[in-house]
């Protein structure tokens, strides 16, 4: 086949990219070659749109171990011990077959997680559906939740958080992205950087098939009317051979064999290999006919751009291959000496006594395309006067009713209980609360986790939404009495190529950037997912921040639920009314412009290490941060996991019930507290100029307002409980 | 006290049980699927997972595996063999104990607890036990039991049914029942009761800070009966 610039182009290429190629060559690439070249400067792959931007994000802190760059972040939490995570998003596939691409997703992240000699711990979701009037919605949703599901289960990591949304902005692009945390002893970490010359290249996991071709470009552009003719470019998971690999992996990892060690994700064999010898600044020869393959007559442009699941590449210490084999074939799986590396810094590929590629890596690394894409900054939008006539006649606890049952805040059990959350037997805190929790095993110490996405407010401002985001991760650790160390983030935008939606992107990943500054909370990891876009329409842009914190001594971690009748709930941060972009706006109002609220990032910090203190001295009994739906909401839902009420108080100021109750200020948390506590408490909130106001005491089971405004809580309760499974049963 | 948990490929609680076991005092050997002999032991868990990917049907080809021709002799001999979740699978598969495993009703994988009546005291598994209802942890897709007519007679003739699902006051009704198991069942016996299969896991219940603590009560009692 002569390639030419059309076929270049139906590679996803742009017309200047393939001359590029052409020049850096100096001639023109075969079809293997030009496969390769696809796959790695592709969007997904090459960050070309996104790495200006990403380079200014703050990656480094006292206890980060290894930032971006590596297949997942590593952070330290003290006795040798280390946590390795990551996010990534799942989302082209996941639209074209739910279930096989959230499965997917899911064994991605875990093998970047293991890759780096690391046991899986938890896992965590952001998943994100259109509306729920729209008719593919019900079933997308049924297929990725058993799809991550049908994977995590049957590897054995629980799934301990999660976030799910509705928003018509997904109609034809939900996202699905998975994060996974795994526990390493510090000095037990792998790295994908080769080392050495003629080392054995070994290829192990399962055998390559035809799944999955171009996978990685299929995710690198916007859908169109023929995205059926897609399903192909899905890879099919298979999850009881990644837990073999994964068992296999370790025992393998528990010597001294391994020099690098890379899992094949986007692009397969292509980018794991190029990946190595770049770092290592090494070359690779690779003998295709040594590669394990599932079908006949694969051809070596499909065995470089499969993306069959559950393979690994590794570079092995010389003579250590007989040692190896034993392992994996134990574990009944593929294990095969397919190369070496060399000193030609070239990716030399052989079939069939051909050489069928010789590419030099920078041309496929360093000189990968970098564009510095033309971006929109967003105006601020201006307040919306809230009109008295529109509020005066609600009834509060009717509005608090619709709210609680509406799908943005309603209780997800029917989707976690899918999940299997328990096993391994360390998880103290299980989904449905503000982190999910497990212990480190065998120690005191425990691992906090959360994922949060505020794309309402990053559509209607990104720059403030950017830094939302990072702060309600921050809030929500540390309201399990955990203290926040590093962040991980999944970018999912629309077309890089829009200005607007570039804008959204650029703005986004600075207010990030200064969040996460700001906080200390630094970025160790992540992945960016543009194209999240159908023909012309983009999704709201959403960035999924996964924070992780330490919990020192577990007996101390905070639950939500309240814990006895008569004492005290206060809230801390103040309220100041802000209702733009609240859930109240949008769905009892039914305004969509407007600001989203303010974040003041002294008062979050302030605020949060505030709270830490407290909880740390003992005093606090349970505790949540306010977000989605304001102080009712959250109150509501302490009452909704604890059968216990409230007696809440007028506000003193801000004479408005509504305003105040509903508004969606930021840098706030409800904490419970003891009669006897209280002094000490005010004391120590005081001290710190951390404002508070009392909300009321905690009764058997109501919620009370006064004589006419009140309402049980397990009326409260059926509200949040009931919306999802209904939707779902019908 | 001896035992020893099974790993097979695929398995996921093998880990969890060992944890569980030495807890209450066990002294427990990891034993390897493809291995010929048990150790000398007083006890054998075949633990939770998904043993060979649940290919085929669950827990079918595990109760090929060969280690389990021992785990059959050393059952039929008397020895104590308990089967959680999948392992409960693989314990019917290889017909130790009566009856099928089916999907659940709602066909959907259900993780939460459970609240379980124990229904037959006379065995070495609850003898003294001092709670009839237990709060336990399940995490399965197929959970479902299921028998015949016949075979649910000579079930109830013979007092095999262990545990039922019920309600925290001990209620059998339809709905306590998380999966659609024939008369809530939950955990069932070989006829001589040395051989129990049931779905909950008690090894995820043996500690506070977990999502309950009546594992303990259950591992507490199994070891003072077997001393």
């Amino acid at each position: 086949m002569i390639i030419n610039e059309k076929i270049a182009i139906d590679h996803g290429l742009k017309k200047e990219e393939y001359q590029k190629i052409c020049e850096l060559l100096k001639r023109t690439p075969n079809i293997t070659e030009l496969g390769i070249f696809s796959a790695m400067w592709n969007e997904h792959c090459s960050y070309k749109s996104s790495r200006l931007h990403l380079k200014k994000l703050p990656t480094k802190g006292k206890q980060v171990i290894q930032g971006p760059g590596e297949n997942a972040g590593v952070i330290d939490i003290g006795d040798n011990d280390a946590i390795v995570f990551k996010i990534e998003s799942h989302n082209h596939p996941s639209f074209i077959e739910p279930y096989q691409g959230a499965a997917t997703g899911v064994g991605g992240i875990m093998r970047d997680v293991f890759t780096m000699g690391a046991r899986p711990i938890a896992n965590l979701n952001s998943i994100h559906f259109g509306s729920t009037q729209h008719k593919k919605t019900k079933n997308l949703l049924r297929g990725v939740v058993h799809g991550i599901g049908g994977y995590g289960n049957c590897m054995g990591v629980p799934t301990i958080a999660g976030q799910t949304s509705f928003d018509s902005s997904y109609n034809g692009n939900i996202l699905v992205n998975a994060m996974t945390l795994g526990l390493v002893k510090k000095d037990k970490i792998f790295y994908s950087k080769a080392a050495g010359l003629n080392k054995p290249v070994i290829y192990v996991g399962s055998k390559t098939g035809r799944d999955g071709i171009h996978g990685a470009s299929m995710a690198s552009a916007s859908f169109d009317d023929k995205i059926e003719e897609k399903k192909p470019t899905v890879q099919v998971g298979d999850p009881f051979t990644e837990k073999l690999l994964l068992e296999a992996c370790l025992e393998l990892m528990s010597g001294d064999s391994i020099i690098a060690i890379q899992d094949m994700g986007a692009a397969g064999l292509t980018s794991s290999s190029i990946e190595m010898a770049s770092k290592g600044n090494l070359g690779i020869e690779i003998n295709l006919n040594k590669v394990p393959c599932r079908e006949t007559k694969m051809t070596p442009y499909e065995i470089m751009l499969s993306e069959s699941q559950e393979r690994m590449l590794i570079v092995l210490e010389n003579g250590k291959e007989e040692m190896a084999k034993k392992i994996f074939d134990k574990w009944n799986l593929d294990f095969a000496v397919i190369g070496k590396t060399t000193k030609s810094k070239k990716i030399e590929l052989y079939f069939d006594n051909k050489r069928v590629a010789d590419i030099p890596v920078n041309t496929l690394v360093e000189n990968s395309p970098m564009y510095d894409r033309k971006w929109k900054k967003a105006k601020l939008p201006k307040k919306n006067k809230i009109k008295k006539e529109d509020i005066n006649n609600l009834k509060i606890i009717d509005v608090l009713k619709k709210i609680l049952a509406n799908p943005n805040i309603c209780s997800k059990e029917w989707i976690w209980s899918q999940y299997d959350h328990t096993v391994m037997g360390d998880t103290i805190q299980k989904p449905g609360g503000d982190s999910g929790v497990v212990r480190v095993h065998g120690t005191n110490k425990a691992v906090a986790a959360s994922v949060d996405s505020s794309a309402v407010y990053c559509w209607a401002h990104p720059l403030t939404g950017g830094k939302q985001v990072v702060c309600e991760s921050f809030r929500n650790l540390i309201s399990v009495g955990a203290k926040p160390i590093a962040i991980t983030n999944c970018l999912n935008f629309g077309s890089p190529e829009n200005e607007e939606n570039m804008g959204e992107f650029v703005e986004c990943v600075q207010g990030i950037g200064e969040a996460s500054s700001y906080l200390k909370f630094p970025i160790v990891s992540g992945n960016v997912s543009f194209y999240n876009q159908t023909k012309d329409q983009g999704i709201k842009p959403t960035p999924s921040i996964g924070g992780v914190g330490l919990i020192k001594d577990y007996s101390k971690m905070i639950t939500m639920d309240f814990k006895e009748v008569n004492n005290i709930v206060l809230v801390i941060g103040k309220t100041e009314g802000h209702i733009d972009q609240s859930l109240f706006a949008r769905v009892i109002l039914d305004e969509k412009n407007g600001p989203p609220p303010e974040i003041n990032l002294f008062n979050e910090k302030n605020n949060g290490e505030t709270l830490l203190k407290l909880i740390d001295s003992n005093l606090i009994k349970s505790a949540h941060d306010v977000s989605l739906g304001g102080i009712i909401t959250a109150v509501s839902k302490m009452c909704i996991k604890s059968n216990k009420g409230i007696n809440l108080k007028k506000p003193k100021y801000l004479i408005n019930e509504i305003e105040y109750f509903f508004a969606e200020d930021q840098g706030r948390y409800i904490i419970e507290i003891s009669k006897k506590d209280q002094k000490k408490v005010i004391d120590i909130l005081d001290k710190n100029a951390v404002h508070y106001d009392e909300l009321g005491t905690i009764n058997e089971n109501m919620l009370f307002l006064s004589q006419k405004s009140k309402v049980t809580i397990d009326e409260l309760k059926s509200s949040n409980t009931n919306w999802l499974i209904k939707y779902m049963s019908k | 006290m001896k035992s020893a948990v099974i790993t097979f490929p695929g398995s996921n609680c093998d880990r969890d049980m060992d944890v569980a076991l030495k807890k209450f005092g066990f002294s427990n050997k990891m034993v390897w699927h493809q291995d010929v002999e048990l150790p000398k032991t007083d006890l054998v868990v075949l633990p939770g997972g998904f043993s060979y990917g649940d290919y085929l049907r669950c827990g079918s080809m595990a109760s090929k595996s060969k280690i389990m021709q021992s785990v059959i002799n050393f059952a039929n001999s008397g020895g104590m063999v308990m089967g959680i979740c999948n392992g409960f699978q693989i314990l019917v598969e290889t017909g130790l104990v009566p009856g099928v495993l089916l999907r659940n009703k709602y066909l959907e994988f259900i993780c939460k607890n459970v609240f379980v009546k124990i229904s037959n005291k006379n065995n070495s598994y609850f003898k003294n036990i001092n709670k009839n209802i237990l709060e336990l942890h399940i995490a399965h897709n197929e959970g479902n039991y299921f028998c015949t007519k016949d075979q649910l007679k000579e079930i109830e003739d013979n007092s095999q049914i262990a545990i039922n699902y019920c309600d925290p006051e001990g209620k059998i009704e339809e709905p306590f029942n998380p999966n659609g198991s024939i008369k809530n069942i939950a955990g069932i016996f070989n006829k001589e009761k040395n051989v129990l299969g049931m779905m909950p896991h008690p090894e995820r219940m043996i500690d506070p800070s977990l999502s309950g603590d009546d594992g303990s009560i259950f591992f507490k009692n199994l070891i003072n009966n077997l001393k």
